[in-house]
């Protein structure tokens, strides 16, 4: 790779929402102040809400908990002048497989989300926000309870915030460990006090969401990117990115990589760029298959280094670009045993409520184990795929979706490893060269 | 509008929760009704006073399932569908410590497996179970978990839903045996540990009101800090 592409990779790094991390104040309100925040709200309140909402559809910010809907234009959907209450919640249930970027974010920096919160519930018209986060990360529900409490104290949450006439209360809201509940419906139902199953759609959540009120969920990140939308204007997010993927976003490196961590870059970066910054795959070892957002998207190959990382450029690569987790996996890792895994996991989160996802994950499962351990058949992969056709598109929610991407594309990109195992009477690969802990340079994963 | 049940003038046959202990069930409604007053309709606290009365007893008892029954005019049955349906809902219960270890893909590959493969024969304890009491001064239930949004610090480990980063064999056996002999441990990313019981109350929605824990942590683990690293080392500006 010439010098050329790595100084374009580096050029591509832009900190915006991580700007700040390095401060060791930066959780804080005094230290959120510091770094341009709430300067914002003071702009977005002097306007008339929809100025807010065209302001957010000019930037171009599309979702970033997955779906990649445009943020604007979700907003624009809430009815007005309709005397019902509006909500804002805040979808912080982080964790698809792989998504590690809105908890070190939450931690670091939350009074951006609250600013963010703050703008757009003021431009839908909602008077009460919630931010349902995952119970599992206990320290992130510390910085946002005392964050929440500093804005309170501060006035820019509460009664007549800033003088501005409008009112805003935030509850933080810690769920209890289900997967399903990052499933915008699914929430809602969590936070009514429900188990978290998604609802039939429509009616969509804009016009009947929590309590069948007009509802916006968005993801933390998504919500995060909107008070330097305001600060810098749309034009500036908008020139930061791709032409129909605009600004930046993070991309979380994981696995076998030199240093994982967060890189928050402009959408459009490649994952060769990216590991060019990261160190490259861990020393003596080279790429074998990755994650483009996340384990519910289809995994990809070293075919596809070049692929622009943005929403189009990997839908065109036949995956998606999801949570924008790039789980690095080498050429000691067994594509089946990861397989094997991610399945498990699925069925293990489906929420039970529809036939195709609960019943089909329980058989992915017990054919793939069949398969990992070589007792499997040739036709099995045929069984494999015949499933996933009758869960995907048929599933009530994306979990279905999700749970027959790594097995689809597995299959597609490493039928012979299948194969290998029903040769082999079992794995071929021995996991201990996987582990962090693995001598370097361990020459091979395959078993002599 | 806030629909709060007020159980004083409910049909006093109906409150069988907490009969043995008065003076818990009457700190437990003061709590419970505080954290109901938040939401516009009383049924959205059920989450949190699930969370309530776990820290109360560890683990979601019979009472605990009557309370919040009571509390939001909800059968028992309604609110036994939703505790199973929550993994942090606990039918058994937990030890003093819940020891976590993330077995999904991405951690199981970087050792995960062979971390809670060592735990199991370490403690000769199973998934989900619990060390017996002779075992140590505190006792422990251990269990793998799903993804902990964390994989940039693979493999990874959870005490009490804290974090504990880029785990090993050797790391985890240590963690284990400062829990079980009730030395005092600090997470990567957080302050020293409290117990299971403590750790509920904060995710039931009360601010952990020990001095410093907020901050404890700083703002950010190694890895979070890559890629701003980088631009740094370029010049770019603070």
């Amino acid at each position: 790779m010439s010098t050329d592409t790595a100084s374009t990779g580096a050029d591509k790094l832009v900190p915006v929402l991580s700007r700040s991390w390095d401060d060791p104040r930066s959780y804080t309100l005094e230290g959120y102040r510091a770094h341009d925040g709430y300067q914002a709200i003071h702009r977005a309140l002097a306007l008339p809400p929809d100025d807010v909402i065209k302001m957010v559809k000019d930037s171009g910010l599309r979702g970033r908990g997955g779906a990649g809907f445009p943020t604007g234009l979700k907003w624009g959907f809430i009815p007005q002048g309709d005397n019902k209450p509006h909500y804002l919640v805040v979808n912080a249930d982080e964790s698809e497989p792989g998504t590690c970027k809105d908890i070190p974010f939450m931690m670091a920096n939350p009074h951006e989300l609250i600013e963010g919160v703050i703008i757009a519930s003021y431009a839908i018209r909602a008077n009460r926000a919630f931010i349902y986060v995952r119970g599992e990360v206990v320290h992130v529900l510390r910085r946002l309870q005392a964050a929440v409490r500093e804005a309170y104290a501060a006035g820019y949450v509460g009664s007549n915030i800033l003088g501005s006439g409008f009112d805003l209360d935030i509850v933080v809201h810690a769920g209890a460990g289900a997967y399903i509940c990052g499933e915008e419906t699914a929430l809602l139902d969590s936070l009514e006090g429900y188990r978290g199953q998604p609802r039939l759609r429509p009616p969509f959540p804009a016009v009947a969401g929590l309590y069948a009120s007009p509802t916006v969920v968005n993801n933390v990140e998504s919500i995060a990117s909107v008070p330097a939308i305001v600060r810098n204007g749309p034009d500036w997010f908008k020139s930061l990115g791709t032409e129909k993927s605009a600004g930046v976003g993070f991309f979380s490196l994981s696995g076998h990589v030199t240093r994982p961590g967060q890189y928050e870059a402009r959408l459009g970066i490649t994952l060769r760029e990216l590991l060019d910054l990261a160190g490259g795959v861990r020393y003596g070892h080279r790429l074998k298959f990755w994650t483009p957002g996340g384990s519910s998207t289809p995994m990809l190959t070293d075919e596809h280094l070049d692929v622009p990382l943005d929403f189009e450029g990997v839908g065109a690569a036949g995956s998606m670009l999801g949570t924008r987790a790039l789980q690095i996996f080498d050429e000691t890792v067994c594509v089946v045993r990861a397989t094997l895994r991610w399945t498990e996991f699925y069925m293990h989160e489906s929420c039970g409520k529809c036939t195709p996802c609960r019943e089909g994950t329980f058989w992915l499962v017990q054919v793939l184990r069949d398969l990992e351990n070589g007792k499997g058949t040739e036709e099995d992969l045929a069984k494999l795929l015949d499933i996933c056709d009758n869960i995907v598109g048929r599933a009530f929610c994306a979990l279905g979706d999700g749970a027959a991407a790594p097995i689809q594309s597995s299959i597609q990109y490493f039928r012979e490893e299948y194969l290998d195992h029903l040769r082999h009477g079992g794995c071929p690969f021995d996991p201990a060269h996987s582990t962090a802990w693995a001598p370097a340079l361990a020459a091979t994963g395959v078993r002599a | 509008m806030t629909e709060v049940h007020q159980i004083q003038s409910a049909d006093p046959r109906t409150q069988t929760s907490y009969a043995h202990a008065p003076e818990v069930r009457e700190r437990l409604v003061n709590d419970a009704q505080a954290l109901i007053a938040r939401y516009p309709q009383s049924r959205s606290a059920l989450l949190p006073l699930l969370h309530l009365v776990q820290s109360e007893e560890g683990y979601v008892t019979a009472d605990g399932i009557a309370f919040c029954a009571e509390l939001l005019g909800l059968s028992t049955a309604e609110v036994s569908a939703v505790s199973t349906f929550y993994t942090m809902y606990k039918d058994k219960p937990v030890g003093d410590y819940h020891v976590g270890v993330c077995t999904n893909t991405l951690c199981a590959v970087m050792g995960g497996d062979e971390i809670f493969a060592t735990l199991k024969a370490h403690l000769v304890v199973g998934n989900d179970e619990r060390t017996a009491d002779d075992q140590g001064e505190r006792s422990l239930t251990l269990e793998h978990i799903e993804c902990n949004a964390a994989c940039d610090f693979a493999p990874v480990m959870t005490v009490n839903w804290e974090f504990f980063d880029n785990m090993t064999p050797t790391t985890a056996v240590k963690l284990v045996d400062d829990l079980l002999a009730g030395r005092e441990v600090t997470p990567s990313r957080g302050p020293a540990l409290c117990s299971f019981k403590q750790t509920e109350r904060i995710l039931a929605g009360y601010e952990d009101e020990r001095p410093g824990v907020v901050d404890a942590g700083g703002p950010a683990g190694p890895a979070s800090l890559e890629g701003l690293k980088l631009v740094r080392q370029r010049g770019g500006a603070r």
